[in-house]
Formats: C-alpha cells, sequence, structure tokens
C-alpha cells in the first residue's frame, strides 16, 4: 500500500536505548530498551505523558543529558555514524549543524537578554557560517522562511515582546538555521492557542516536506496526527507500541494506547464517561453518564452587559471584557471558550465578585450581588465557588491538605474538632482522596491530587455554582480525563452549575450543555454545545474549529474495530 | 520495525502517584545528611547558651577578680587565654561575656524585627500614602549608615546595654521592614489570598491566617543572621566606648580594653574577637541551614 519509496538507509536509527542517571551504584533508568528509526523526509512521534521518559530520549539525541546520565544502546547512528560517547566538543558541531532542536517553552529558552536575531545567528557563529552581515541577512532570511511577519524589526526585538507565536517561530528557525539533517522537536506546540498550534504544525511540515527527518514529542495524540508518519507510544521508560500513524490511531494493539485515545475528550467523548486510566487498572471507557436535568425556570447568575477595560503598558485602554452577557442556571455547564486574552477569565473573576465591572452587573439568584459591598457579599460567597487553574499557588504553600479543606467549610454548618474533621474526610471521599494524604502539603501531591484537593475545597461551601477556570489546563491526559469525570459525576450526584473555561475546544465540547465563544473580550457565538461545534456560524469559531487538530477523522475506523 | 509490548505496562502505577512519595524520602534525606559545618554551630551555639546562663559550670575562675600578680600573662595551662592587665583571665571573661553579648544581639534583633514588622506591614497593607509615607521615612533612615545611626542615637539616649540594644535594633530595622514590605505585598497579591477572599471570609482571618505567616517565614531565617550582624554592631559601639561601661566583661569592651596592649599582649584582643566571629560564624551558618531546610520543603 504504500507508495514505492527508494529504500534508503535511516537518518537516525537507536536501538535498545537505555538512559539512566545518579550515582554508578544505583542508577535510576528513565528509558529502557528504546529503539526507533528516522529517514529524510519522515515524521516520528513519539507520544507520552510526563514521566514517560519521551523528553529524556529527545535529549539523549543531541547529548543533553548532563553530566550525572549513563547512556547505553546497541547503536546511535546518525547517518552511519555513532553518537554514543561523543565529547562535549564533538556533540557541540553536532548539534544545530546535523541536528536540530526545538525546546518546549520559547519564553524560557531564548536569552531574555539578547536580542533575537542575535540569537537565532547563534548556531551560525558558532559554526563558522559566513561573517557578521551575512549571518545579519540569513536571519532575516530565516526569520521570513518561518513566517515571522517584519523580520527586520522583529531581529531586534527581546523575546519578552514577542507573542508566544513568535517566539516559538524564532526558535524554529534558530534550529534550522544550518539546516540541519534531523529535527527534534520536544513539545513544539504546547502552551500555544489553536490557531497559532496550526501555523507551527504546518511550518514543520514544510521542513518534513523539505527532505528533513522529523522527531516530533507531544503528549498530544491528535497534534502527532497531523504531521506523523510512525508514532512510538512511551509510557513508564518503554516504547510500548509503535507503528505508522494510521494504525495507532485507528487500529491501537496495547490497551494503554487505547486508553490514551479514549481519553481526549472530544466530540465523540460527549455524554460518556472518559474515566479509561485509573491508578493501575484499564476500565474501559464510553459508559454512558447520567444526562444531566437542567432546571430552565430560574438563573443562578444572570449576568448583563459586562464591559470591563484594562490600560495597557501603553496607555491604551483596551476592553478585556465588552458587553458580555450570560445565563448560568442550576445543574447546567456553561463552557466559555477563546484563546488566550479573549477576556474569559475577567468574565469569571467579574462573576466571582473579585473584580467590579466598569459597567453592566451580576445578579446571583436575581439579587444584586457585584454591586453590594463586599461586607454584605461575604454571607453569599458560599453559593459560588472556585477552582484554579494553577491549584498548587491556590493553595497556602505552609498548609496541609486537612486545612486546606477544613479553612473552606463554614463554621456554623459543623462544630467541633470531631466534626469538622469527618467532614474533611467525607468532601476529600467525593473526590477520591484517600485519609492518607490529609497531612500532605501542597507540593507533596501529584498535579492530578492536587487538582482534586481543590475541587473538594470548592465543595466545602455546598455551592450551587462552581467556576473552572482552566481546571485541567496543566495535566496530562490521563489524569484530565479523571478530573473532567469526577466533575460529572459530582454534578449529576450533587446538582452544581459549573462556569467551566478552557482554551480546549475538546474539553468545552465534552463538558458544556451551552457554550460561549468569546474573541477580544466579545461573545461572537453561543448556543447548545452540539449547534455551536456541529454548525459554527461565527467565522471565527469555523476557523477555530478549523485549526484544531482531530482524531474523530479516523473515529468511525476506530470504533469498528473489535476491541 | 519492532514492536515492545509490555504486558505489565498496564498494571504498573501511573506516574500521578509518584512524586508525593519522591518528595517525602528526599526530606528525609536531607534530615539525616546533616553537614558537620551545621552540627558544630549548633554545638557552639549550645556552648554560649550554657556560658550565657550558667558560666560556673565552663569556669570557677571570677570575672572581675583582680589579681595584680598574674597580670599579662600569655596563654598557659591555668590561664587558656592568658590574663589582661589586672591579672584577671581573659578565658573567664570571655565566658561571661557572652551573657551580654548574646542578651545584645538577641535583644537588638528582636528591637529591630519588631520594629520592622510594624512599618513593614503597615506599608504593604495601609494602601498607598501610609505605604508613600512609611518609604520616605524608611529611605532617609537608610541614608544614614547603620552604625552612624546607632552612635546618634547613644549619644541622644546615653550609653548603657539597653540603650546599646534600642539603638542597634533602630539601625537595623530600615532593612527588615524593606524586606517585610515586599514579602506582604507578594503574598498579598497571592492566588491563596484570592481564594481565602472567594471563599467569603473576612479580611482580618485572611490577614492573621495567610498573609502575615506566610510574609514572615523568610524572617525567621533573617533573625537568625541579623543575630549575629547586631552583636558585631554592639561590639563595635562597645568599642568605642559607648556600650558596656568597662569592668564588666563584654566581648566588645574587652576588644576596646585590650586594644592598647595589641602588640605585647595579642590574646587580649584575639580571644574575645575571635568569640564574636565564631559566634555570628555559627549563628549564620544555623541560619542558612535553616533556609535551605525551609526553602527547599516549600519551593
Amino acid at each position: 500500500m504504500s507508495p514505492p519509496r527508494i529504500h534508503e538507509a535511516p537518518l537516525l536509527r537507536v536501538e535498545n536505548l537505555s538512559v539512566g542517571f545518579g550515582p554508578r551504584d544505583k542508577v535510576n533508568e528513565v528509558v529502557r530498551g528504546v529503539s526507533f528509526s528516522v529517514q529524510s523526509g519522515r515524521c516520528l512521534a513519539i507520544v507520552g505523558e510526563s514521566g514517560s521518559g519521551k523528553t529524556v530520549t529527545a535529549r539523549t539525541l543531541v547529548g543533553l543529558t548532563g553530566e550525572r546520565s549513563h547512556v547505553a544502546a546497541d547503536r546511535l547512528e546518525l547517518n552511519g555514524i555513532s553518537l554514543l560517547g561523543l565529547s562535549n566538543r564533538r556533540w557541540r558541531t553536532v548539534r544545530g549543524a546535523e541536528i536540530g532542536f526545538v525546546l518546549q517553552d520559547a519564553l524560557v529558552s531564548l536569552d531574555p537578554l539578547r536580542k533575537v536575531g542575535k540569537e537565532i545567528a547563534e548556531p551560525l557563529r558558532i559554526h563558522g557560517w559566513g561573517d557578521r552581515s551575512k549571518r545579519e541577512e540569513k536571519v532575516i532570511e530565516l526569520l521570513r522562511e518561518v513566517g515571522v511577519p517584519e523580520p527586520e524589526m522583529r531581529a531586534r526585538q527581546l523575546p519578552h515582546e514577542l507573542s508566544g507565536g513568535l517566539r516559538q517561530r524564532a526558535l524554529i528557525a534558530s534550529a534550522i538555521a544550518m539546516d540541519p539533517g534531523l529535527l527534534v522537536a520536544d513539545e513544539p506546540t504546547t502552551a500555544l492557542d489553536v490557531t497559532v498550534q496550526a501555523q507551527i504544525l504546518a511550518l514543520l511540515q514544510k521542513t518534513k516536506e523539505r527532505g528533513r527527518g522529523l522527531i516530533l514529542i507531544s503528549h498530544d495524540l491528535a497534534v502527532v496526527s497531523r504531521l506523523a508518519d510512525e508514532v512510538a507510544v512511551m509510557r513508564l521508560g518503554e516504547i510500548v507500541e509503535q507503528g505508522p500513524v494510521e494504525q495507532i490511531l485507528r487500529a491501537p494493539q496495547h490497551p494503554y494506547t487505547k486508553a490514551l485515545l479514549d481519553a481526549v475528550p472530544a466530540a465523540h467523548s460527549k455524554g460518556t464517561r472518559l474515566a479509561p486510566l485509573v491508578e493501575g487498572a484499564y476500565i474501559p471507557a464510553g459508559d454512558p453518564q447520567v444526562p444531566t436535568v437542567i432546571d430552565t425556570r430560574s438563573p443562578i447568575i444572570t449576568a448583563e452587559d459586562l464591559v470591563k477595560t484594562f490600560r495597557g503598558p501603553d496607555g491604551v485602554s483596551r476592553a478585556a471584557v465588552d458587553h458580555v452577557s450570560l445565563e448560568i442556571r442550576p445543574g447546567e455547564t456553561l463552557g466559555i471558550v477563546g484563546e488566550s486574552g479573549s477576556g474569559k477569565t475577567t468574565t469569571a473573576r467579574i462573576v466571582l465578585a473579585l473584580l467590579d465591572p466598569d459597567s453592566g452587573n451580576v445578579t446571583l439568584r436575581g439579587k444584586p450581588w457585584t454591586t453590594l459591598k463586599e461586607k454584605d457579599r461575604r454571607q453569599r460567597r458560599r453559593r459560588v465557588s472556585v477552582v484554579y487553574q494553577d491549584p498548587l499557588s491556590s493553595f497556602d504553600p505552609r498548609w496541609t491538605v486537612r486545612r486546606i479543606v477544613d479553612d473552606a467549610i463554614a463554621e456554623e454548618d459543623y462544630k467541633g474538632k470531631e466534626q469538622r474533621l469527618g467532614r474533611v474526610k467525607e468532601l476529600l471521599g467525593h473526590v477520591g482522596i484517600g485519609a492518607e494524604l490529609l497531612d500532605r502539603r501542597p507540593l507533596q501531591l501529584s498535579g492530578g491530587q492536587r487538582q482534586r484537593v481543590a475541587i473538594a475545597r470548592a465543595l466545602a461551601p455546598e455551592p450551587e455554582l462552581i467556576v473552572c477556570d482552566e481546571p485541567v489546563s496543566a495535566l496530562d491526559v490521563s489524569i484530565q480525563a479523571q478530573v473532567l469525570d469526577l466533575l460529572a459525576d459530582l454534578q449529576s450526584e450533587l446538582k452544581i452549575a459549573y462556569l467551566f473555561i478552557s482554551h480546549d475546544l475538546g474539553v468545552i465540547y465534552h463538558v458544556s450543555d451551552r457554550v460561549l465563544v468569546m474573541k477580544d473580550g466579545r461573545v461572537v457565538e453561543s448556543g447548545s454545545a452540539d449547534e455551536v461545534f456541529k454548525a459554527p456560524q461565527a467565522e471565527y469559531t469555523q476557523k477555530l474549529l478549523a485549526a484544531l487538530p482531530r482524531l474523530d477523522r479516523t473515529e468511525t475506523e476506530r470504533k469498528a474495530v473489535p476491541a | 520495525m519492532s514492536t515492545a509490548i509490555d504486558p505489565n505496562a498496564i498494571g504498573a502505577p501511573l506516574p500521578g502517584g509518584a512524586p508525593a512519595s519522591a518528595a517525602g524520602s528526599r526530606l528525609s534525606a536531607r534530615v539525616r545528611g546533616v553537614r558537620p559545618a551545621v552540627a558544630l554551630s549548633v554545638l557552639f551555639l549550645a556552648l554560649i547558651v550554657i556560658a550565657a546562663i550558667v558560666p560556673s559550670l565552663l569556669t570557677k575562675g571570677d570575672p572581675l577578680g583582680v589579681n595584680l600578680a598574674h597580670s599579662l600573662q600569655s596563654p598557659s595551662l591555668e590561664f587558656p587565654f592568658g590574663t589582661d592587665q589586672s591579672g584577671r583571665s581573659v578565658y573567664t571573661r570571655v565566658i561571661y561575656g557572652a551573657r551580654e553579648s548574646v542578651l545584645i544581639g538577641l535583644g537588638a534583633t528582636a528591637v529591630g524585627l519588631g520594629l520592622a514588622a510594624l512599618l513593614g506591614v503597615a506599608a504593604g497593607l495601609g494602601g498607598k500614602v501610609v505605604d508613600g509615607g512609611i518609604n520616605r521615612l524608611l529611605e532617609v533612615l537608610f541614608s544614614f549608615p547603620g552604625l552612624l545611626l546607632a552612635l546618634f542615637l547613644v549619644a541622644v539616649f546615653g550609653s548603657g546595654v539597653s540603650t546599646q540594644i534600642i539603638a542597634v535594633g533602630i539601625a537595623s530595622a530600615p532593612g527588615y521592614a524593606r524586606m517585610i514590605r515586599g514579602q506582604v505585598l507578594q503574598v498579598k497579591g497571592a492566588d491563596y489570598v484570592i481564594a481565602s477572599k472567594a471563599l467569603g471570609h473576612p479580611p482580618s482571618r485572611t490577614l492573621f491566617k495567610n498573609i502575615l505567616p506566610n510574609a514572615f517565614r523568610p524572617l525567621v531565617v533573617l533573625a537568625t543572621l541579623g543575630v549575629g550582624q547586631s552583636i558585631v554592631w554592639a561590639s563595635a559601639l562597645s568599642f568605642l566606648g559607648l556600650g558596656v561601661a568597662p569592668p564588666a566583661p563584654e566581648w566588645g569592651a574587652m576588644l576596646d580594653a585590650g586594644k592598647d596592649y595589641i602588640q605585647t599582649a595579642w590574646w587580649l584582643t584575639l580571644f574575645p574577637g575571635a568569640a564574636i566571629v565564631a559566634f555570628t560564624l555559627a549563628a549564620s551558618c544555623l541560619g542558612r541551614y535553616l533556609q535551605r531546610r525551609i526553602e527547599g520543603e516549600t519551593y
């Protein structure tokens, strides 16, 4: 079936690679027996969750595992030349010239005090390419190639003056400056908005089409499906499944790969459990959830014509929220989706009365809310709680789990140490946290555990509405699935309404009954989740959906294959 | 293309549970591996505390007992640190001097921190006008070198141990106040403070349960470093004759008295000087250790 191709030797060949860290007598192996190869003009994607060893594998390919690492392999060859045991000096001639490396977070990876143009010229300078003026020309050419508008101006700017998408492009420009045969990209689109992500993926696609080999490291199967020819799924340091992209997405063999695919919230998962990966066991996803009963009579929150302007650093006022109206009814989930800077978080903060709107007002159960004085509002705050994006920073770092949850329990309802402790345990039980974690501090919890504790705290005041501000965006896909399932279970059990904010269209579609799409502070489209996602009216929504890498293109085929 | 499928892989724990236990074991490892310098510091500080409370346990001599027959003897078995011009044992005087020196160190730090806490918290929470006012005051205080400020205060209020404590305390307050203000401002805007507000807690509760404890946390360490600093400053005042009155044994005062004999009787200045240096080093070393412990646990 595959098109006839000249059978050339692979560009990169890795056989039985193991990487460990620590002192020689007790090496902690984080990558074990990994084998793969990449041909010119092809893309291998290494997919896995945090701790799977995918980033360490990528770093091994550019010799950046550090002093305390132990790298062993039967074969680690680029163009037939072994990369094993190279000296630092030799690695410097390979890196940049033969293997380009694109790091995840462009803001951290770029020198904050160096102009972007200088940064890109660096690999050229190191490898002795041309003279200064020729290099400057080349930098402009590279920036133009990666689609940076006004390259002459951008080259003179500092990293923080560029947007996330532009920074990532600059980083790619620097990686391809010497036109290396192999490009290793570690989570190149994580933390980028979907439309920007689509542009970066297109840029990487172009490199591939120019006949360069590409290794893409990602946690996101949907992103991978756009670019990859081959996929290797890593878990706990080993490759559990490897094969052509169509096979992995349509007919995954390993239960972990299946679970990973099922955990991605999207159109097909709506109204079903995602719960694919409960610690250690595989439970088939797709069980129908109890549909929520929505009381349409009296809304909990009614927001009318909210406006909030902020003065930017340049002194120009911008409307972060521009005439936004919304209504949240008991027991329903209202999703707000939009890219960064669309005003969704500002809207949430106004609904929470943590920020006063310039005009417009919010009522809670038909009574004034944002217009109240804080003193009068305090009593009613318990009816609306919050789950924040970063649970760690939303906890007092000195407090234990017990104290964090206890702090949110109403004093008048639960009196005495015993009764309060009982309530803390009950709340933690709701979110699947055992009593053994009561005395842990936030830092001693995993990301998923933290978000569960945050949800327990939000439940403590027995609210009617929980505002969830990007509650799963920092979590691995399997943990994300667990948290989304938990929220859905709690909703059907306790009849809580959610205002759910996310940049992730799949997540929003999965959780929401109704959806608002925001752009530049305005609501560009609203309606039921199915209306908005299946028949988007606004041009912007259509653009967002088109930019979204999705798995459901192959969904029907995948379901046809017996598990 | 090989496909390595491990049938057991799915049964192994997910990465979700791992970091917590790792953090726990890292913590206990750190407690076990206390460095010798830290242990030495603790030992030395314990000695100083004993010297300050019951000096007679460490020496049989009398710090004020004049015996001209033994004047200016170099260190020997009988007088391990030698004797001064009046024949008093320098060792005994260093031991007895610990009480006042340590009292000055702790007292001055307490005064400095107390004053700084008032100013810093008021500046951090008081809004623009209060913050501006306190900042100007701190800038004025900053424009004097610390020691000069202490000297000025002693000159106004007269010399003596209590003025020494107050003077050094006031002189060190501006630095602490700036830090506390910064801490309060930072903690005030933290997510967990907003979370507390969103839970409907009154501001006083948030202040006492979240803002103040977190703002003062780094000060525990700073205070340990400050004790050593205060002793050095107090010694400087004593050296200039503005602290403890001469016959009383105090490390700074002993330095002052010994300076006239520095060419002939080096031990008069060396041992009290060494005591100051050692105490400062030990306090700082312990302070840094505590800092690492606290920051290691929370960041």
